[in-house]
């Protein structure tokens, strides 16, 4: 697509992704009495956001890198905004899953909390800004732009019902990025001190020629893969994603690991160049993340706990590409994570539609889901598939490239925990499903305040902290009618069900985004594109 | 290497307090870590010229770096809002501020009775 606009037009207007909903979120926050405007700003934003993030990708579909230093200064006092195909990759996924979240926060009577809107914009803001940046500090502030505002949705969910379950979650969540954060600030401060710089432009390949910048670089790393939960410290996302309401957690699975992930994948590449003399201890972590993740998941009980662990588990997946760092694996990695951060968002909404109407994501508490809510079993079930990676799903392309890459590689211990993993995976989906789709019809549905108080009798982690909207019209519906009624509308269930999809087409016509996802791995390959364009800046 | 010291002391402090199991300490130890780092970013321009940049007439033989000046001063203000955060979790817990992640049993007391407060 021709847009007519040539690179230094479209460079500039890159800050837009970061302007546009911060002033939009403050907006929010000044007319905050304004009950309608609140969604009409949201989603207008969100929209608009995903309509540039798509625009990014059919200018940059050739391979090209724009990059602008924002107010015109020179190169290496500007802060450089750069966008290559992975960065449109990640921009669009993001936008789509803020858009299909946000929708579904709508539908569950999240939206109504106390500036859930322009927090919500405030996190996109820091999302685009720590996938836009080309410069380390500037990366740093944006991650604690996009914290800061989660803490406060975090907050949200607490304030009405209490609960030490949720407040532990929350103070873990904090401590747990704030310590990572700090890690992040300290390798900056280091990566400043022993290359002069903090611009990736000026940082190219520094960390493989010079071993100070390298341990530098590996701390800012490691905050990365504290924040991306691998595996030696994977703990804290298992304890903290699960104790918010559904709608948070949907939306925070897709955004917080995956730029991360993004980052480890970018630093990586530029400043490391790819150097193939520390990639056997990327695998080690990465194939015990793979392992230990879905070990743990496999001991849950409630579906958004068993959820969260798979995430981790799955982030050793995508991790694993840039592991091997071949056109083929980074390919793989890349198709791997945009396939997934779909994928996870609509797991998390099918349970999550679930949670918010029956109260509970126990597992044998609520049953046969299947029969009261086809449409939520159906995306729940497609979702599920394609997270094992079975054919006509997205998974399998996803799964079935990176075994190839980590083949080609020589990888075969990664690749056999690979395929085991693959079907403890399947397992434990198989528990979901069992354990809350199917059983007894007999059996009545939980009332939709069924374990509201995570403090109370019957507490359950993960399970009981939905947002219930309808407590009193609920109430009176007799439970042991043989027909049952459903709760779920379709409003509520379609942001799973649209995701359901995206991954079906994904898994069919997967040659658009393999094409895409290669272009990237190509950026990353030959970062020389990419350090060019950000020295023109 | 006296700046070394005080990181390592600081950052050592901060370690500590956050392996204590209430939450005030561990935000006064978070509290002591981003110091730490903070010292850190501020030696990362190098403790040899010690001038303030400010004024026209700077000499760059003895002044100062101006930019981890200015990644301070950004993180001081990040650190401060988030350790604001975390003191408001240590102070709304429900009885004390223990980091247990067991639950505790009920305590009878109506204000925060639970059953009372799902309706409203």
């Amino acid at each position: 697509m021709d847009t007519g606009m040539s690179h230094d037009t479209i460079g500039a207007m890159l800050a837009l992704f970061v302007a546009v909903p911060l002033l939009a979120a403050g907006l929010l926050v000044i007319f905050r009495k304004v009950v309608w405007l609140q969604p009409v700003v949201l989603f207008a934003v969100l929209g608009a956001s995903l309509a540039g993030a798509l625009a990014l990708i059919a200018e940059l579909a050739g391979g090209e890198v724009i990059a602008h230093g924002v107010g015109n200064f020179a190169f290496g006092v500007a802060i450089p905004f750069a966008a290559d195909m992975f960065t449109a990759l990640m921009l669009t996924t993001t936008a789509i899953l803020a858009l299909l979240s946000a929708w579904f926060a709508a539908a569950s009577g999240h939206l109504r909390e106390p500036f859930f809107a322009p927090m919500v914009l405030v996190l996109m803001t820091g999302v685009y800004g720590a996938l836009l940046t080309a410069d380390a500090f500037n990366f740093f502030v944006f991650i604690e732009v996009m914290l800061l505002p989660s803490y406060g949705l975090y907050a949200t969910t607490i304030h009405r019902r209490g609960g030490d379950l949720m407040l532990g979650g929350m103070r873990l969540y904090i401590a747990a990025n704030l310590l990572a954060s700090t890690t992040l600030l300290a390798g900056v401060a280091m990566v400043y001190a022993t290359a002069g710089t903090v611009n990736l432009g000026q940082l190219a390949g520094a960390a493989s020629e010079d071993p100070m910048v390298a341990i530098a670089m590996s701390i800012v790393l490691l905050a990365m893969l504290t924040k991306a939960a691998v595996v030696p410290v994977h703990s804290w996302l298992a304890r903290t994603y699960a104790y918010t309401s559904p709608a948070m957690t949907a939306l925070i699975s897709g955004l917080h690991t995956k730029v991360a992930v993004y980052a480890i994948y970018r630093f990586y590449a530029v400043v490391f160049d790819g150097d193939t003399r520390f990639l056997w201890i990327l695998v080690a972590l990465f194939t015990a993340t793979m392992l230990i993740g879905v070990l743990g998941a496999v001991g849950e009980k409630t579906t958004r706990s068993i959820l969260v662990f798979h995430m981790i588990s799955q982030l050793g997946y995508i991790l694993m590409g840039v592991a091997l760092f071949t056109e083929l694996g980074l390919t793989a990695g890349i198709f791997y994570l945009v396939h997934h951060m779909l994928v996870k968002a609509s797991l998390f909404l099918s349970t999550g539609a679930v949670e918010v109407k029956y109260g509970t994501g126990e597992l044998d508490k609520v049953t046969d889901i299947a029969r009261r809510e086809p449409l939520i079993a159906v995306s729940f079930f497609a979702a599920a598939l394609s997270l094992a990676g079975i054919p006509p799903f997205s998974g399998f392309v996803a799964k079935f490239s990176l075994m190839l890459g980590t083949f080609e590689a020589g990888r075969y211990i990664a690749l056999a925990v690979m395929v085991i993993v693959s079907l403890i995976t399947l397992l434990s989906m198989l528990k979901i499903w069992n354990g809350m789709f199917w059983g007894d019809p007999k059996t009545p549905a939980p009332d939709p305040a069924a374990g509201q108080d995570p403090d109370g009798e019957g507490a359950t982690l993960g399970g009981g902290v939905a947002l219930v909207t309808r407590t009193e019209e609920t109430r009176t519906e007799d439970d042991t009618e043989t027909a049952p009624r459903r709760r779920i509308s379709l409003w509520l269930a379609a942001p799973a069900a649209i995701l359901a999809l995206l991954t079906l087409a994904i898994g069919l016509g997967g040659e658009v985004l393999l094409g895409w996802a290669e272009t990237a791995a190509h950026g990353l390959m030959d970062t020389t594109g990419y350090v060019e364009a950000v020295s023109n800046s | 290497m006296t700046l070394a010291l005080s990181v390592g002391l600081l950052v050592g402090g901060g370690v500590y307090l956050m392996m204590r199991r209430d939450m005030l300490r561990i935000a006064l130890g978070f509290t002591l870590l981003s110091h730490g780092v903070n010292l850190m970013l501020i030696s990362a321009g190098g403790t040899a010229w010690r001038d303030e940049p400010f004024g026209t007439h700077t000499d760059t033989a003895t002044v100062a770096d101006p930019l981890p000046q200015a990644f301070v001063l950004t993180a001081i203000v990040i650190s401060f809002s988030i350790s604001v955060l975390l003191f408001v979790t240590a102070a709304v817990g429900r009885r004390n501020d223990n980091t247990r992640p067991e639950i505790d049993e009920q305590d009878g007391d109506p204000a925060r009775d639970p059953a009372s407060e799902v309706k409203h």
